[in-house]
């Protein structure tokens, strides 16, 4: 399981920044997008990826590394009229 | 038509989906997602409406629509509530489209305002950019037959006029240009928001229109299961008044009992 921290100021790490629901975060362990929605204990098949803006296929997630600074939208359906 | 089970037979077909069921519900706004899902099963419908937002980071855990309402036995309809430009919706139902799969979709651009009227010159322009995307496009709409007759022009797969503001349980406030969209409409006419109750969902299918959208009337009422039942029945009760064509209107009586053979 990767290491995640949230803050409004990460520390400095080794582990990719990254930007989710523009929230910063430091995620340890993360190559790949598979990891990313596993490490924040979601189920890929119910969510859809933008990253900067693009979306990512569900079939393309594990080969799409996200890098330093990218801006990742994790988003699903809820109630609504 | 004999009389047996009539309503079984009538369908209605949008974007080359057929559905039985003439009653679109929301899944908003309810106390939860078991209430949500009981009132949808009790309304009988087939589609429901559904919003896109941003996962809950620090609950993950939390209740999923989908696990409830549940996508294999209705039919998601993502909505594009919030979003006030074309480029906004467009943003959200690529989204929708990856997370669910399809390219059926609810166009609503509104005004920022306490109306939340359809913006509907930008609405017209988000539909001309989805149309090119490739999205089947149900349009959320105000009840300008002109306007109606733009987005079915710009490709909309169905015209939804308000019957009166979204949660506002005014009913249909104005029944002529309702009537007037369904007549010149070639796409199914939907009216989408205003329902307060049972009554007025019957005075839209007797309107012609080929079925209705609401969530408030159903999620706020004191017993929503029962409420989504009564929507059902006034839903059907409307549309088979609508086939069976209505006496004509008079000025006058007209006495139902012969006067001949008086004692």
């Amino acid at each position: 399981m990767a290491q995640i921290s949230r803050s409004a100021h990460p520390p400095h790490s080794g582990g990719l920044r990254l930007i989710v629901n523009g929230e910063q975060g430091v995620y340890e362990a993360v190559t790949d997008l598979t990891d990313l929605v596993l490490a924040l204990g979601l189920d890929p098949r119910k969510v859809a990826i933008e990253l900067n803006l693009a979306i990512v296929p569900r079939s393309l997630y594990g080969d799409t590394a996200p890098r330093d600074g990218d801006r990742i939208e994790i988003v699903h359906f809820i109630g609504g009229g | 038509m004999d009389g047996s089970l009539p309503v079984d037979d009538d369908t209605w077909t949008v974007a080359g989906r057929t559905f039985r069921s003439r009653l679109i519900v929301g899944t908003g706004k309810y106390k939860d997602y078991a209430v949500n899902a009981a009132a949808a099963e009790a309304a009988g419908a087939e589609m429901v409406t559904v919003a896109l937002r941003r996962v809950n980071l620090s609950d993950p855990s939390q209740p999923m629509l989908a696990d409830y309402v549940k996508p294999d036995r209705f039919t998601y309809l993502p909505n594009t509530a919030g979003c006030f430009t074309g480029e906004e919706a467009v943003r959200t139902l690529r989204l929708a489209r990856e997370a669910g799969g399809w390219d059926l979709v609810k166009l609503e651009v509104l005004s920022r305002d306490k109306t939340l009227y359809p913006d509907m010159e930008e609405t017209l322009r988000a539909l001309k950019l989805l149309f090119v995307e490739g999205f089947q496009v149900m349009v959320y709409c105000s009840d300008d037959p002109v306007y109606a007759r733009k987005l079915e022009d710009a490709g909309a797969a169905a015209i939804m006029p308000l019957g009166s503001l979204i949660g506002s349980g005014l009913g249909i406030q104005n029944r002529l240009n309702i009537h007037l969209i369904v007549e010149a409409a070639k796409v199914p006419v939907v009216v989408d928001a205003g329902v307060g109750t049972a009554s007025d969902a019957a005075v839209a299918m007797e309107l012609g229109c080929d079925a209705v959208l609401m969530n408030t009337a159903i999620a706020e009422a004191r017993d929503p299961i029962r409420m989504a039942r009564a929507m059902k029945h006034a839903v059907i009760a409307g549309r088979e008044a609508f086939l069976a064509g209505r006496m004509p209107r008079r000025m006058y009586a007209d006495a139902s009992s012969p006067m001949s053979g008086l004692i």
